[in-house]
């Protein structure tokens, strides 16, 4: 039985049927890819998984209790942590501040007030935060403000925020886009890294040097359907991904 | 260039507000405003401020309605000189109290929306209570005389202590008169008080967390952090400041009014706050004093005074120029008010905090370049 069971997720915006009978069963400490042309409906999935959105019907099951009908926050604290397609970060405040506060998030709760303690004396925080930032190697940029960032530095801020809380499961919607060759290989390295603390992890992906350096299993979504699950291999091979997806190249 | 944020930076600054509060006898008497009733308002207004600005400056949530929490701060220290005693103790703890509670139940339905949704509902809130207060709370409010001490009161816990004397006995503390620099000092202190423990909140784990909410709160949200509360507690924390400006209002002068809530109060505070620099420590002090003064000074002008003053222009034209400044001045204050907003806000919308930085670096880049310019001839040697 996997960290996470989705089970017959359906989801339509007006008329159009977004997500259709949807399984996906995601096995602990995995990298679980999922692959999909544009508008397959991946975002809408892990939108699904954070309480962005509700399926229309279906159940979503993390760790034995459903993420359907909870807050956000409640979903986080039962740890799961997101990476968006669109970087979400606290664009006018410190990069060191956007990664404390998932730290402080992560020790106190969905709600503390401590408005007497110093943040600037918070040194097992401040340890933390920092830690965090030259992983991902953004460490000398720490006092900048996270909008002047490039789009590339910016989900590097944003995978920052999430691996801080060390999260159980992290969900990563095409965390390389943007990024030069360079970075993106940092990236892969750095999300084997993190493997190896054994967080699961679903990685939505376009670049296939990606998903097939990382995945230990993938999902292929078109119009909103799972069409193929295998292994990487399984998939390379796949004459219905092939044609749907891939369209015979770049393989 | 910013200093460092450190605690010992912080107690330095603190330290220099705290005597640059206590020595605005000395230092405003130059331009003539150091007589106590006009401090103490100074030190009223900061309050109002910096209370403000822990809501709109940290968390950016845009409050219309404060002034409904100044006056029944008001009200309630009113209503403790009345009962209770003529002591200001009570009335300031019961009016934060009570303000408190009161911006707990605005905020708790407000908050439920943001933006300008947000604004536009405190702003009904706060215009409610003044009307009720004009009208069917005319028993708690005393309607239009608004709501004054009398002779007959009983103030319960004086008169275990004291005979009554002959007339309304005066505000105290301990036995301090709260009318001159008394008062002033009262006020003044707690100012103090208050910009500490501004300084604190803007400083903890919980001020990141408000201005997280200002920032992104999709991401604050999906980081496991709720929003709401965070958002009522500022919010309530700035209407128990307010409340304690509305009772500073009655301990220096003992009686309260519904037009004390009236949007042009919220209002006020607005443009005090981005006057001085909305989100910074001292603007929003800086922007009370300024507008207070200029209120001071605008609305004691009126035609007579203007007419003296231009009594050196040929007649015609001495009529022309006192009608149109006389626009400006007297009742017209609020007009020159506006003026000076408008200009605040399109050049300089980080208000004069925003100001004097800019001076500074531009003062420090030109030295820089000043003193690379003396040096050249050495290292050309
Ligand atoms: N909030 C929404 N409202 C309406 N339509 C949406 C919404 N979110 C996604 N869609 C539509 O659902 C489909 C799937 O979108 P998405 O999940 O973002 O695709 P992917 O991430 O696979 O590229 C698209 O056709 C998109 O336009
Ligand atoms: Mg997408």
């Amino acid at each position: 039985m996997g960290i996470l069971q989705v089970q017959d997720v359906n989801k339509s915006f007006g008329g159009l049927k977004a997500l259709h009978n949807v399984n996906l069963d995601v096995e602990e400490g995995a990298v679980h890819a999922i692959i999909g042309p544009n508008g397959a409906g991946k975002s809408t999935l892990l939108n699904c998984f954070v309480g962005r959105l509700k399926p229309d019907t279906g159940s979503v099951m993390f760790d034995g209790t459903s993420l359907l009908g909870i807050a956000p926050h409640e979903i986080n604290q039962a740890g799961v942590a997101r990476v968006f397609q669109t970087p979400e970060i606290f664009g006018d405040l410190s990069l060191i501040e956007n990664v404390m506060i998932p730290t402080l998030a992560k020790r106190d709760g969905a709600y503390t007030v401590n408005a007497w303690g110093r943040v600037d004396q918070a040194a097992e925080i401040r340890d933390k935060a920092e830690h965090i930032l030259e992983d991902v190697g953004l460490a000398e940029k720490r006092e900048m403000h996270a909008n002047s960032l490039s789009r590339g530095d910016k989900r590097r801020l944003e995978l920052a925020m999430c691996l801080v809380q060390e999260p159980k499961l992290l969900l990563l919607d095409e965390p390389t886009a943007g990024m030069s060759r360079a970075d993106t290989n940092n990236t892969i390295d750095l999300l084997k890294r993190i493997g190896e603390r054994g967080i699961t992890k679903i990685v939505i992906e376009h670049d296939m040097h990606v998903v097939f350096s990382l995945a230990s299993k993938i999902s292929v979504l078109a119009q909103g359907t799972v069409i193929a699950e295998g292994a990487p291999e399984d998939i390379k091979g796949d004459p219905r991904v092939q044609e749907a997806y891939l369209g015979g190249a770049h393989l | 260039m910013m200093s460092k944020i450190t605690p010992r930076n912080d107690n330095v600054m603190m330290g220099l507000f705290a005597v640059a509060v206590l020595t605005m006898p000395i230092w405003l008497m130059p331009i003539g405003a150091s007589y106590p009733d006009l401090m103490q308002k100074f030190a009223i207004f900061g309050i109002f401020a910096i209370g403000f600005n822990i809501l709109f400056g940290l968390t950016g949530y845009l409050s219309f309605g404060h002034a409904a929490f100044l006056g029944v701060g008001s009200y309630t220290a009113v209503w403790s000189f009345k009962l209770l005693s003529m002591n200001v103790l009570p009335a300031v703890v019961f009016a934060v109290l009570v303000a408190g509670a009161f911006s707990f139940l605005i905020g708790f339905i407000s908050l439920r929306r943001s933006g300008i949704y947000f604004s536009i509902l405190t702003l009904a809130f706060a215009q409610m209570s003044y009307n009720l207060a004009y009208s069917v709370l005319t028993p708690i409010t005393n309607g239009e005389t608004g709501l004054q001490l009398a002779k007959s009161d009983p103030r319960v816990v004086d008169a275990l202590f004291v005979e009554a004397g002959a007339g309304i006995p005066s505000t105290n503390f301990f036995g301090i008169a709260m009318s001159g620099y008394g008062g002033f000092y009262f006020c003044a202190i707690l100012l103090i008080v208050g910009f500490y423990l501004s300084l604190r909140i803007t400083r903890s784990p919980f001020g990141m967390m408000l201005k997280a909410i200002k920032s992104n709160q999709n991401r604050m949200s999906y980081t496991g952090l709720n929003t709401r509360p965070y958002a009522l507690t500022a919010f309530v924390i700035s209407g128990m400041y307010a409340g304690l400006a509305g009772s500073l209002l009655a301990v220096t002068d003992p009686l309260a009014g519904a037009e004390r809530m009236q949007w042009t109060a919220s209002g006020e505070v607005v443009l005090m706050t981005i006057l001085g620099g909305v989100g910074t420590l001292i603007g929003p002090v800086l922007g009370a004093g300024i507008i207070k003064y200029f209120e001071n000074i605008f609305s004691a002008f009126n035609e007579s005074i203007l007419t003296s003053i231009f009594s050196f222009l040929p007649d015609g034209l001495q009529d022309v120029v006192v009608s149109v400044v006389g626009l400006f001045v007297g009742e017209g204050w609020h007009l020159t008010l506006g003026l000076l907003f408008m200009i605040i806000v399109i050049y300089l919308p980080g208000g004069l905090v925003e100001g004097a930085q800019r001076i500074r670096t531009y003062a420090t880049k030109k030295r820089e370049k000043k003193s690379a310019a003396s040096h050249q001839p050495q290292i050309a040697e």
